[in-house]
Parts: structure tokens; C-alpha cells; sequence
């Protein structure tokens, strides 16, 4: 129980400190709704479209907003020694990084949904698969929050981690199938889509909201967690090894 | 928590902190080399030593923020060697940097802390507004950290630290970098604490502090400590001494030699600003070391007793100028 109050505290300090802050709801807003703008227009295909550009903006969303808060909420902590603070509390590190981690992963899912809520005005949506696709958003999310742990827990200065983020976030877009099918990518690139846990995020997103995945849902569920539990645990590992000296 | 954390302390009857052979090194550096010492439940233990010797890495092994190479740390007698979280309930941490929210309220640090001790919201508020009216904060509980003088900071993160009522405190340099007033009334806090039953583990490097505060004291120089004892048995050697401190206008560099040979009794040291240190196994004849002096055409402005303190044993067993060792740290924006 005593546990669940720090998780619980630690959750509240940083929605409160950082994520309800006005110029990051307004990028969660903003970033969204841009880029579902953007390919929109790129796409020319009119309202009938829209379907088969809301994988994308989704999964673009929930990537951008997650991992680039982590690189606040966790670099910018540990440079500032308050992260110490967490440190010498008498709770896990696994669950302290979950506490750390939740505020992200929640600001990645709300992010996921301001996409949806446009398309809602604009199409149907009475054919998406929403039990498959409300766990992938959530997945995505958690995917993507440990990957921009796993970088924020490898740098040391936010800029650093900003960097580096994008350093992954931009190929991943591109190689992860979300605008280009992954059969279209010159066959060397193709194993690389297969390393990247957006890849099986967005094959759920386009059977749920198109009907057209290429991977058994089951085995994109399953091949998510695993990156979800391979990237926190090696980023509880550099925790370990670099910030316990 | 904190009141079930200090009845379990309490049932310890041996050492609320005991350490072996404690050791660490980064890199080339031996950081700390073998330690060992044990403080006692309810004491005030001063840990003294000059910038790098290794008092803050021995903080951060004896807390979990460090990881030993090589020892054993026992704290309220529970095995912390391999799993530092074992101890954490136990312990309070007054890191030698404000580390607190600076986005957040004084008040909002305090229950924040609090609730990473698993207090409940009741009795982490209350505590909370208690500490603030101690330490003097209730009138700036509402602003946020980052407004804080530099005093209120410190101050407030010495509440931070003993938010959830720690039986055992961890302070490490807590009036380095905070004006004189500050700096006296979180010296009246620790002493407080202390009578309250609180056992404390400080680091300074102000060596009048840890003589005011301390009960018991180690010397820690270059990763090793070079002496631990009581107060009353490091100064009682040099309290036997007698020792002036003459003040003399236009001396010669040769001065303190001409002196030892014609006072072979008496101890000579020429110190910065044409101070001489003069010490004796009894009374030191003014009225002879004056003329003997002016008769070489320097002249005494000032011949002053000084009492024997701490910062002689120090520099005797350390073999470091105290002076020195604070000016560098005052470097970093501390007075005393």
C-alpha cells in the first residue's frame, strides 16, 4: 500500500509538473492535428481517406509525444539531482520507473486520440476494430515511453536525448510500414522493420482500422510486449550500472 | 511509516551505522580505501576531511546511491552491503545540493517527499506544516522552490530529509553555501534534532561546526581515515597547550628561526598576514618574546591567547590546513 502512495504521487507530481503544463497539452493538441492535417492534404484522396491515414498520424502521435518527455521528465531529473531524490526512497526501481514512465505513456494515449476524435467528424468508424485497437494504442505507447526511457537513461543532457531520439523516431517512421508498405522497402531495409516494435504497433492499427494487417494479431501482440519488457529491463540495467555508481 | 521505522531502530541495541573495510574507486582514483567505523544509536557523528577526500562517496555507499567495491555496511543492523533498499525506510538525506522541485511549493516538496515514504495524506500534510513552522518557512510555504533564498532552500531540504521522521540522518555538509544567520539556525535545528534522539551522521567541512555539534569525530584524508574519538579525547591533548597569537608589523622571513633558537621552549609558526603562532607546555612569556622582537625592529600590534580547538587537531592529525581546505570550498559560494 505504501508503495502504491509514492507510484501514486510520483504519477501525480509529474502530470502536474510537466504533462498538464499549457505548452505541452498544447503540443499534444497541436502535433496531432498537424500532422493528421498535413498527410491529409498530401494524400488528395478526400474524406475517403481518412481511414487509411489514421494508423499513421496515430502511431506518429503517440511516438513524438511520448519520448520526448521522457527526455524531460528523466534526463532533466537527474541533472538536476532531484531524480536522487526518487532514488533514496524506500521503493523498487522497477516500480519507481513505472511511476516515472506512466505519466508518458498516459500522454501518449491521450495524444493517439486526438487524431481519432477529427476522424470521428470526418468518416465512419463503425467498422474499426476497437478491441484490437485500443490495446495497440496502449501498447504503442508503453513501446514507445520505454524507448524514450531507454535513451533519456543513456544520455545525460536533455539536449542530448532529444537528439538522440530523433536520431530513432524518423528512420522508424519510415521503416515501420505506417506510409510505405514494408514489402515497398528495398529488400536489405526489410529485416530492419522487423527490429522495430513500431512495425507490429502499426500492423495492429492498420487490421483494426482497415482490415489489412499482414501479421496475425496475436503474434504483433505478443512480439509488442516483448519489446516493452526487453526495453524496460535494459533500461533498468543502464539505471543500475550508470546512475548506482 | 516513519513512527513504525523508528521503533524498530530503537530495538537495535548495537550501532544504528557499522561499516567494514569499506572501498571505492573510480577510474584511477581510489575514492575511498578500506573505511571502517561504527556510529552509535542516538549520536551526532561528524565526518570530516577536505573536498575529495571521501565523504560524499561514503554518504552515497552508506544511502544506495553508490555501490561499494569491496566491505560491509550495516545500517540499524540490517545487512545494506548488497541491497541498499533493505535500510531506506530507516534513513534520512540531506544531500550537499538542494535537490528539490524547484516547480514546486515548499509544501508541495514536503508532501511530496512525504508520500515517497508512504505517508498517508493526513498525516504527510500535517507533518508538513509542522516542519515549515519550524525551520521558519510557513510564511513562504506557498512559493515554489526555485523563488527560495539560498538559506530557505537548504532549509527546506533539511525538512525534506526528515519529513517521514528518520531515526537515522544523513547530513552532508548542510550550512556550506548559506549566510551567517542561516548558517547558525540549522545548527540550532541539528542540535535539536540530536537532543530529540535523532542519530546523525554529518559531513563538514567546518571544522568549529562539527566541534560545536558532534559528539564523536572522524578524520577522513585522501579515502582513509586517519582518527576517530570523542570530542573531549581529540582536543584534550592540545588543550594542555598554551598557544598566543602575536600580530607583528615589518618582520623578516628569518623571524620564527631567530625566535625557536632564542626560546628553545616555545614553538614557532610563521603564519600568512606576519601572524606567529607561538605554543608552550606552559605560560607563554609575553613580556620577553615582545622585546626580543623589537629589538629586531619588528613591531607586536597584538598578542592574543588563542584557545586550542579542534582545527589544531586537525591539521596536526590531517596534515591539511583547515583554513586552506575552507577557503576552497567557500570558493563555491559558502560562508560561515
Amino acid at each position: 500500500m505504501k508503495r502504491w502512495i509514492a507510484f501514486w504521487n510520483i504519477l501525480i507530481k509529474d502530470m502536474r509538473a510537466y504533462y498538464l503544463k499549457p505548452p505541452n497539452v498544447s503540443w499534444g493538441l497541436i502535433f496531432p492535428f498537424a500532422w493528421t492535417g498535413m498527410f491529409f492534404i498530401k494524400s488528395g484522396g478526400g474524406m475517403g481517406n481518412v481511414l487509411s491515414l489514421l494508423p499513421g498520424v496515430v502511431a506518429v502521435s503517440i511516438l513524438f509525444g511520448t519520448t520526448s518527455m521522457l527526455a524531460v521528465t528523466i534526463t532533466f531529473e537527474k541533472r538536476g539531482r532531484s531524480f536522487d531524490r526518487l532514488l533514496l526512497a524506500p521503493i523498487p526501481l522497477e516500480l519507481l520507473m513505472l511511476a516515472k514512465t506512466s505519466g508518458a505513456i498516459l500522454f501518449g494515449v491521450a495524444n493517439a486520440f486526438v487524431p481519432i476524435i477529427l476522424a470521428a467528424f470526418l468518416s465512419d468508424l463503425s467498422k474499426v476494430v476497437w478491441s484490437a485497437a485500443i490495446p495497440a494504442i496502449v501498447l504503442i505507447a508503453v513501446a514507445s515511453t520505454f524507448m524514450g526511457l531507454l535513451i533519456a537513461v543513456s544520455t545525460t543532457e536533455v539536449f542530448e536525448a532529444q537528439t538522440f531520439s530523433n536520431f530513432f523516431r524518423f528512420p522508424m517512421i519510415f521503416l515501420c510500414g505506417l506510409f510505405f508498405p514494408i514489402e515497398r522497402l528495398p529488400v536489405f531495409l526489410r529485416p530492419l522493420s522487423y527490429v522495430l516494435p513500431l512495425t507490429y504497433g502499426a500492423d495492429i492499427l492498420h487490421g483494426a482500422f482497415n482490415a489489412n494487417n499482414t501479421i496475425l494479431f496475436s503474434l504483433d501482440f505478443c512480439a509488442l510486449g516483448a519489446f516493452c519488457i526487453f526495453l524496460f529491463a535494459l533500461s533498468l540495467r543502464i539505471i543500475k550500472r550508470r546512475w548506482i555508481l | 511509516m516513519y513512527s513504525e521505522g523508528r521503533k524498530k531502530v530503537n530495538d537495535i541495541p548495537n550501532h544504528a551505522i557499522s561499516v567494514e573495510e569499506l572501498a571505492k574507486r573510480f577510474g584511477e582514483v581510489q575514492a575511498v580505501a578500506g573505511v571502517s567505523f561504527a556510529v552509535r544509536e542516538g549520536e551526532l557523528f561528524g565526518f570530516l576531511g577536505p573536498n575529495g577526500a571521501g565523504k560524499t562517496t561514503t554518504i552515497n555507499m552508506l544511502t544506495g546511491l553508490a555501490r561499494p567495491d569491496a566491505g560491509n555496511i550495516q545500517i540499524a543492523g540490517i545487512d545494506c552491503t548488497g541491497n541498499p533498499k533493505a535500510a531506506q525506510h530507516f534513513i534520512g538525506v540531506v544531500p550537499d545540493e538542494s535537490n528539490l522541485y524547484p516547480e514546486l511549493t515548499g509544501y508541495d516538496n514536503l508532501c511530496f517527499c512525504a508520500a515517497l515514504y508512504g505517508m498517508q495524506k493526513k498525516a504527510r500534510e500535517a507533518r508538513a506544516r509542522e516542519l515549515l513552522d519550524t525551520f521558519g518557512l510557513a510564511d513562504v510555504a506557498e512559493r515554489k522552490f526555485a523563488g527560495y533564498s539560498r538559506g530557505m532552500k537548504r532549509k527546506l531540504t533539511i525538512a525534506a530529509g526528515i519529513i517521514h521522521n528518520p531515526p537515522l540522518l544523513f547530513l552532508d555538509e548542510p550550512t556550506t553555501g548559506i549566510d551567517v544567520a542561516s548558517a547558525r539556525r540549522i545548527r540550532q535545528l541539528i542540535a535539536d534534532l540530536h537532543l530529540a534522539g535523532t542519530t546523525i551522521f554529518l559531513t563538514t567541512h567546518y571544522i568549529e561546526e562539527a566541534e560545536r555539534l558532534c559528539d564523536r569525530v572522524a578524520f577522513i584524508v585522501q579515502g582513509r581515515i586517519v582518527r576517530i574519538d570523542t570530542m573531549a579525547a581529540l582536543l584534550q591533548p592540545i588543550q594542555e597547550k598554551h598557544v598566543m597569537q602575536l600580530a607583528v608589523l615589518n618582520s623578516e622571513p628569518t623571524l620564527t628561526d631567530k625566535l625557536a633558537t632564542a626560546f628553545p621552549r616555545l614553538t614557532f609558526q610563521g603564519l600568512a598576514g606576519g601572524l606567529i603562532r607561538v605554543e608552550a607546555g606552559q605560560p607563554v612569556p609575553v613580556g620577553p618574546l615582545v622585546r626580543f622582537l623589537e629589538d629586531r625592529g619588528a613591531e607586536v600590534i597584538e598578542a592574543r591567547r588563542m584557545q586550542p580547538s579542534l582545527e589544531d587537531v586537525f591539521v596536526q592529525i590531517a596534515g591539511v590546513e583547515a583554513d586552506a581546505m575552507r577557503k576552497e570550498k567557500e570558493k563555491k559560494g559558502g560562508v560561515l
